[in-house]
């Protein structure tokens, strides 16, 4: 009797756990990380440097990206699979999700919060979806490659004006959709836009769109206070002459690392971090690294670049100067080190390390570990600043 | 392509390729190269081998192909493609055996 008693008290206990309370605090120093393999994802304090929630059953979230509601109380998680999944931050729960394709590449939230898109491989288009709720709201399918395909939708941002833009891999286009009024999306084509763009980027001021081309030389310009006049080929000599390295993994464009007026990019096929004048978007220089960029982020001040590198150089993470446009630091934190997110003043940078499962706090001003916590697989880290940050 | 599949093939066998056998992979190379297979191989085909900006690579999908043809494609790449010779990481006789995992359908 007395253990049945303990019994009821100890599931009574329990089930209290289970249901755990939400946290009643700001989220302005919150996070996600992705663990990748398990199909969770972590909820983190900033300040603290602790986990608060472990969140699971997201799916395949290899690739994974998230961007956060306009409150930062809610992220919503791109999974691989097609996933679609709003996760209350203050409270460690799915709130809903949609299994919305086959087989997807991130997504972004509308200027005014209202919309989230998502952009898909398989089938080749874009969703959006109400960020209320996740209803659909437009189904946007890209164009047709055979009887059987569509072209896969890569580099998929938010802009000004309740804008998203996207481009096509197979077919080479860069589309505007204007979904000013949801049930009527205004979408502008851009055709012939360069060969295979496999990522974009928007500069933080929403202006100017830059796909990155996988099967030529340069990157394709798109400005979005004229959209009118198509996109334009920037960079298109770069490399020439030059022996192209085989690429182990695709670099990124998501982070766009601008310094003034200088903008840095990863050089595909190249030990190279390329620096670019905005404006006429000529090139001023190129920095050898120790191995092909995958992320090239600018600390918030613009005073650093770290940047992380393709398979087999992923156990490096360097450090340049912006000023002098040489390389100060080489850190090794171990295999695997995928991705890198700043705090928002640029204090510190949060590094996952994946194959050591766990995420590496640095000072950036000492360029010291300072802190370390353990993750599962950890991919993509998502801090809640970027709720404020148009492209992110 | 068949006819491109057969004369590869028929290439292979004459270099010797195909001679390998894949009981001389030791069993902590083998879990390395499925960890490669997944994360590294994953950044484009997808963790779970199911296709992201390169193509499936379920046994479904594969089907059609000789274990020769996608070894070679393993470690010489597919020019044109995204997809990169692997030879400085891998050898001859470990493509043909993560080929016939391939295959064989792991991770499914």
């Amino acid at each position: 009797m007395r253990f049945l008693r303990y019994l009821l008290m100890a599931s009574a206990f329990y089930s209290a756990q289970a249901s755990a309370e939400c946290l009643t605090r700001g989220t302005g120093d919150m996070g996600i990380i992705i663990e990748r393999a398990a199909g969770s994802v972590q909820v983190v304090d900033r300040s603290t440097h602790q986990a608060l929630f472990r969140v699971e059953g997201l799916g395949d979230l290899s690739h994974a990206s998230a961007v956060y509601s306009r409150d930062e109380r809610y992220a919503y998680v791109f999974g691989r699979d097609g996933g679609l999944t709003k996760v209350d931050i203050l409270c460690g729960k799915i709130t809903h999700r949609v299994v919305q394709g086959g087989n997807s590449i991130g997504g972004a939230i509308s200027q005014d919060g209202s919309l989230i898109a998502v952009s898909n491989y398989e089938p080749g288009g874009v969703k959006i979806f109400s960020s209320q709720d996740l209803t659909l709201v437009a189904d946007i399918p890209a164009t047709a490659v055979n009887s059987e395909k569509r072209a896969k939708t890569v580099g998929l941002v938010d802009a000004p004006d309740q804008r998203f833009v996207f481009s096509l891999y197979d077919t080479g286009e860069t589309w505007v959709v204007d979904m000013t009024d949801p049930a009527k999306p205004q979408i502008q084509k851009n055709l012939n836009v360069g060969k295979l763009p496999y990522d974009g980027l928007i500069t933080r001021d929403g202006r100017y769109y830059i796909a990155g081309l996988f099967g030529q030389d340069g990157l394709a310009l798109l400005d979005l206070w004229h959209p009118e006049k198509g996109t334009r080929l920037i960079l298109q000599d770069y490399g020439k002459g030059e022996q192209k390295l085989p690429v182990y993994k695709m670099p990124h464009l998501e982070g766009w690392a601008m310094a003034g007026n200088r903008a840095f990019l990863p050089g595909v096929g190249h030990h190279q971090v390329l620096v670019v004048e905005r404006g006429d978007w000529n090139p001023v220089g190129k920095i050898s690294v120790h191995g092909q960029p995958v992320f090239v982020m600018a600390r918030p001040d613009g005073r650093q670049i770290w940047v992380n590198f393709a398979f087999p150089d992923n156990d490096t993470i360097q450090v340049i100067d912006t000023e002098s446009l040489k390389v100060i630091k080489t850190l090794k934190p171990g295999k695997g080190a995928l991705h890198m997110e700043f705090a928002p003043r640029g204090e510190e940078v949060w590094i996952s390390i994946r194959d050591k499962d766990e995420i590496q706090v640095y000072d950036t001003r000492s360029l010291e570990l300072i802190h370390s916590l353990p993750v599962d697989k950890p991919s993509g880290i998502f801090f809640t600043s970027r709720a404020h940050t148009t492209g992110l | 392509m068949k006819k491109n599949i057969a004369l590869i093939t028929a290439l292979l066998i004459a270099t010797g390729i195909c001679t390998v056998n894949a009981a001389e992979i030791h069993p902590q190379r083998q879990a390395e190269l499925l960890y490669l297979l997944k994360h590294d191989c994953g950044s484009c085909h997808g963790m779970r081998l199911e296709g992201g900006l390169g193509p499936a690579l379920t046994a479904k999908r594969l089907a059609p192909y000789g274990i020769e043809f996608l070894a070679l494609t393993i470690v010489q790449g597919r020019p044109g493609t995204p997809m990169p010779p692997w030879r400085p990481f891998i050898t001859d006789p470990e493509a043909y055996w993560l080929a016939g995992q391939l295959k064989q359908g792991v991770n499914q």
